[in-house]
């Protein structure tokens, strides 16, 4: 993927609108590190996992990049590709719904917020569903519902380990109430793949808020987060207007998540695909 | 209501009277309930009339859930705390009697003047309250007692000790407690069913709202103000994203319209109350002797099926 750790011209609905904050202030370049403002070439950052080499800073991944650095080469394989959002509300606001979703699905070349499918790590079999900031905030409409639900539905067939990797402000405004329903939706997916004897692991990348804090990636069997990843229900804009205190530095860090009990492990990229190797030797899927 | 929607409506009435179930009396109870809606829905909600159901939805004199306990419950007894830290006020929890059946009742609770409002947290719940919640819904799957839930919240609370402590997971986790019931269950949107905070408590086999009561994904200020940038803009965001028990039913969203007395719940308390009895009484008949596992096996598949999708 090109230079794309960032949204490019992509508008992004979503509270949390830029996965980074120099970005977010439209003072930096994509590639510019916000914590030591160190610069590199695209190639360079994606030889180091889009870590900062310098001060450890984790840039954004797209959803394929992520999936490259997770599978095996070669394992992954795309399921439920054809499914696109629908426009049951016929929603207008400063532009039409259908017009957004044209425009992210050129600018990110996918056909929705979330990359589903088949894969290896390690040797052993998987489902990977990768979330992706920069078709419209990841936000979770009836498409994200559906490929991960159908994901999961198809992990519990054979008792496996589906593995999220999350990165969203949360529902997607544009859908109304049906993306409330997405909530519900996708636990009663996993609520089937965990009667089935099967496991979620649930990584949270920056930013994991809204909608999808409060359903799915609340439940995996194993949490883990990425080091600096935003990973709460409110966002800190709102919690500061609403409570009119002073947030805390670290208010809804993964660091801050850990210490409160809320995620297992803080995982820095590096070492991601080997604990997820790990968790998969554990918890015995076929391999 | 568009003719599509009424369409989309019709094909709901045909699917249904099509579908042969071992429980017939449940299923003709269901049919003319979406016939006598179809007829209601015959004229067209405007964006006038949303925002006039967003506006009562919150009027600061509707009934909350306390109000309807004490006219619909004999003998209720109130539930406190989490069993863990504490007791959140904005959400109530209990048990009573209703028409001679113990049930297990659980709703938001805004408060009506000032000192109330403080203590309640204008019914927007911690994570504490979401454990209330749920520990009630064991309680009343252990002995078998079907659950209510009245939903009337802005939201769960954005704040620093309830992300602390857990909102998001909390959320999840009662969704998911409701999805493993093995009794009945009802839920209610009685006032504003905000987001997050809302779907907490309703995930339920049949799933209402009265007239005028809104529930969305979003508040229409907060999403006039990301997507128009104005939150002044509140008026235009709610007439698109339709947060009205109409739009509601026609998306297959909720299983059906409570009616209010005439000009809303707001002007009579009792009235409104015994409309919502009824609707309660009607649904926990029909759901009754239900086995558990159709009974979550049904609940499951209609929220697995909720969403819209097209095709490449």
């Amino acid at each position: 993927m090109p230079g794309v750790s960032g949204t490019g011209n992509i508008d992004v609905s979503i509270e949390h609108k830029r996965a980074d904050p120099a970005e977010r202030d439209g003072t930096g370049h994509p590639n510019t590190c916000p914590g030591c403002g160190s610069h590199y070439r695209d190639e360079e950052l994606a030889e180091h996992l889009r870590v900062c080499p310098q001060c450890g800073h984790h840039f954004p991944v797209r959803a394929p990049e992520r999936i490259a650095q997770l599978a095996d080469p070669g394992t992954f394989e795309e399921e439920d590709a054809d499914l696109r959002s629908a426009d049951p509300l016929e929603f207008f606001d400063l532009r039409p719904y259908v017009e957004r979703l044209a425009e992210a699905e050129l600018g990110t070349g996918l056909g929705d917020a979330i990359l589903t499918g088949r894969a290896a790590i390690d040797g052993h079999p998987c489902r990977l569903a990768a979330m992706d900031f920069s078709f419209m905030g990841g936000s979770m409409g009836s498409v994200v519902g559906e490929r991960f639900a159908r994901s999961c539905e198809r992990t519990a067939e054979d008792a496996g380990v589906l593995i999220s990797v999350s990165a969203s402000g949360g529902a997607r405004m544009q859908e109304g109430i049906l993306a409330l329903m997405q909530l519900p939706k996708t636990i009663v997916a996993v609520e089937e793949l965990h009667e089935a004897g099967g496991a979620l692991f649930s990584v949270l990348a920056h930013p994991t808020t809204g909608g999808v804090t409060a359903s799915f990636a609340s439940l995996g069997d194993v949490m883990l987060a990425e080091p600096g990843a935003l990973t709460s229900f409110a966002g800190p804009r709102v919690v500061a207007q609403t409570t009119r205190e002073k947030l805390p530095d670290d208010f809804g860090l993964a660091e801050s998540n850990f210490r409160f009990g809320h995620v297992d492990a803080v995982v820095p990229r590096g070492d991601l695909r080997g604990t997820l190797a790990r968790l998969l030797r554990l918890f015995g899927g076929p391999s | 209501m568009t003719q599509e929607a009424e369409l989309g409506l019709r094909d709901r009435l045909a699917q249904l009277s099509g579908v042969k179930l071992l429980r017939g009396t449940r299923l003709s109870a269901e049919l003319e309930r979406l016939q006598r809606q179809l007829e209601r829905l015959r004229e067209d909600t405007t964006d006038e009339e949303i925002w006039r159901s967003v506006e009562l939805a919150r009027h600061e004199k509707r009934p909350y859930t306390l109000d309807y306990v004490e006219r619909i419950l004999d003998d209720w007894f109130e539930l406190h705390g989490d069993r863990s830290r504490m007791d959140d006020r904005a959400i109530v929890a209990g048990i009573g009697s209703l028409g001679g059946r113990t049930v297990a009742l659980v709703g938001h609770q805004k408060g009506r003047d000032l000192k109330e409002r403080a203590v309640r947290n204008f019914g927007m719940a911690y994570p504490e309250g979401y454990r209330k919640a749920m520990r009630t819904m064991a309680l009343a799957d252990r002995h078998g007692f079907p659950l209510v839930t009245l939903v009337d919240t802005p939201g769960a609370y954005p704040g620093i000790a309830a992300e602390q402590h857990g909102q998001g997971g909390a959320i999840a986790r009662s969704q998911a407690a409701m999805l493993r019931l093995g009794v009945p269950s009802v839920s209610v949107v009685i006032g504003e069913g905000g987001s997050g905070g809302a779907i907490a408590i309703a995930v339920a086999d049949r799933v209402l709202m009265q007239e005028n009561a809104i529930y969305s994904v979003i508040s229409p200020e907060g999403c006039a103000s990301i997507l128009w940038r104005d939150a002044s803009q509140a008026k235009k965001a709610a007439s698109a994203f339709k947060p009205d028990a109409a739009h509601c039913l026609e998306l297959g969203v909720i299983d059906g319209i409570v009616p209010e007395p005439e000009g809303g719940a707001q002007v009579d308390h009792d009235g409104a109350a015994a409309l919502l009895r009824e609707a309660l009484v009607a649904h926990l008949d029909e759901l009754a002797g239900i086995p558990a596992e159709e009974l979550r096996r049904g609940r499951r598949a209609k929220f697995r099926s909720m969403g819209v999708l097209a095709h490449v």
